[in-house]
């Protein structure tokens, strides 16, 4: 048999490796030595006080016994009006990201708009993107005031850099030919938008919203640190009191809040799609 | 097709009467609730200084303009301890997430009725609290430092790194885990290379696309004392110096820009 000769001229390897997953040698190596040595540099910059630590230690445990039985009744008025500030300030700042954000959206899709225009929505959509929404809630808490109208102007704000950007990826994404036979029954702009590009994007649009809304009220908790309403106040007022009983409290609620909105959306979404 | 005739002519409509009165109800709804909400909203503003915002804005980018540019040379330690809070901190969720990932996914649970409910619950519990919450509370336990921001990023990373792990190993390949079952191979050896390498892909694009993420959120935590280039921030808001404001907003803004496109590059390579 060939087979079995074979067999006894090449030594077959006794052990099997796995394949790496940077194929070339040199640049695993590499990459593996310049991660090692920013590692190290890394955590020199970071100075432990265990000392500190020992001591903030049973204020942790205080925050977990805080968490073993939350303290929803002494603040229950601030703690409610605050969550209600919330939702009120998500539902208001969504909807008005939502209508900002499909013009921008359309705007910039490369296969629907004119450079100029694509290159300007880009631009708003980079900014939008690259501030976290504390920063911007400090600056329009300078500019409006304090009170829920910061909050959602930053809100809204926000959500333009995640739904635009998604939107277009998505117009972008959708079918040339469709567009295309819309175009050729001599369809004007509105309608090819109607007509052409909604009924393919609306699904995911839906779905993207309903996630921002979410996004939306986890993130409204924090702009009250800088003063843009929300339950965000009462919370760190609670912080500074080392009140831990009724911070747990809060935040007990927020994740409350938020798992019921992720299963309101998901069974939206299911029914969509 | 719902059609309806006018006279001789029979014209086309998108939608069947029903289903259009149902979109219109619900239309109807949604603007009822937002109006409602949007006017919660204006009884708690104050419109003097809402109206008087563009002169404010006006005032305040008189101040900001030019940046001063003397200040830049203090920035670049800030920036990066910044890198370093996002990127040990991605480090240190991931080390936590990916057991949390297994416990969580339907096919490698150790059992779906106990141990799944608490390792969804860790996911969202982790994903719902913001990391400057997360900070506020480690500031007063570690006291303020880059080790209370590192462990805030890491903290509220657990539950999206998690979350988005456990959804990729249940959407693997069944037949190559039977595979190497098949060949007799214990549990600890069924995941290492029957679920591994199928999901290695899927976690180095969430870990980069994470890591994007911590840059920008670790912009802020120095607000609230967490170390990082937010810290450079609030001294400078405090004192109401706008010209270094302005110059560390740009270099934020480049910071962030310069991540996405690392985060956008790693990501095409990979996938």
């Amino acid at each position: 048999m060939p087979a079995a000769a074979d067999a006894e001229l090449i030594p077959l390897p006794r052990r099997w490796k796995r394949p790496p997953l940077i194929k070339s040698a040199r640049l695993r190596w590499s990459l593996g030595i310049c991660a090692a040595l920013y590692l190290a540099a890394a955590f020199g910059t970071i100075e432990v006080n265990w000392l500190r630590v020992w001591a903030g230690l049973d204020r942790g445990w205080a925050f977990v016994l805080g968490f073993m039985n939350p303290d929803f009744v002494s603040h229950w008025a601030d703690i409610k009006e605050g969550i209600l500030e919330s939702l009120v300030m998500t539902v208001t700042s969504t909807a008005i990201g939502i209508l900002i954000s499909v013009p921008i959206g359309l705007g910039a899709a490369r296969n629907i708009a004119p450079l100029p225009v694509y290159l300007f929505c880009r631009g708003i959509i980079a900014l939008s993107r690259s501030f976290q929404e504390v920063i911007i809630a400090i600056l329009f808490v300078a500019i409006f005031g304090f009170g829920p109208f910061a909050g959602v102007a930053t809100l809204s704000f926000a959500t333009i850099g995640f739904l635009a950007k998604l939107l277009a990826e998505d117009i972008e994404d959708s079918r040339a030919d469709q567009l295309e036979a819309i175009r050729a029954t001599g369809s004007s702009w509105p309608q090819l938008m109607n007509y052409a590009v909604q009924p393919q994007v609306m699904p995911r649009l839906i779905g993207l919203s309903m996630y921002r809304l979410d996004i939306n009220f986890r993130e409204s908790a924090v702009v009250g640190l800088v003063g843009a309403g929300g339950i965000g106040a009462t919370l760190n007022t609670s912080f500074d009191r080392y009140e831990f009983g009724t911070t747990a409290a809060i935040l007990i609620t927020i994740i409350v809040i938020v798992i019921l909105a992720e299963y309101a959306s998901g069974m939206i979404r299911a029914r969509l799609q | 097709m719902p059609v309806s005739s006018v006279g001789e002519i029979q014209v086309w409509h998108r939608r069947a009467r029903g289903k259009q009165l149902a979109i219109w109800f619900g239309w109807l709804c949604g603007v009822a609730l937002f109006m409602f909400c949007w006017n919660i909203i204006s009884e708690k503003t104050t419109w003097f200084f809402v109206f008087d915002a563009p002169r404010i804005v006006g005032d305040i980018s008189s101040r900001m303009f030019p940046p001063r540019w003397s200040y830049a040379e203090k920035l670049w330690l800030p920036i990066w301890d910044t890198m370093n809070i996002a990127t040990l901190g991605t480090i240190f969720s991931i080390v936590m997430a990916v057991p949390v990932a297994f416990l969580a996914a339907r096919n490698t649970t150790p059992s779906a009725k106990f141990v799944r409910p608490v390792a969804l619950l860790i996911i969202v519990s982790s994903r719902s609290i913001n990391s400057l919450i997360w900070a506020l509370l480690l500031v007063s336990i570690v006291g303020p430092g880059l080790f209370a921001g590192v462990i805030a990023i890491s903290l509220r990373s657990i539950g999206f790194v998690a979350k988005l792990l456990y959804e990729a190993i249940e959407e693997i390949d069944q037949n190559q885990v039977e595979a190497i079952e098949a060949t007799g191979a214990s549990r600890i050896q069924v995941i290492a290379f029957g679920i591994v390498p199928q999901i290695m892909p899927a976690f180095a694009g969430i870990t980069v696309f994470r890591w994007d993420i911590n840059i920008r959120e670790s912009t802020v935590l120095g607000l609230v004392g967490a170390g990082g280039i937010g810290l450079q921030l609030q001294a400078s808001l405090n004192v109401l110096a706008w010209p270094q404001v302005t110059l560390i907003l740009m270099a934020i803004l480049c910071f962030v820009l310069a991540s996405e496109l690392v985060s956008a590059r790693v990501r095409k390579a990979i996938i």
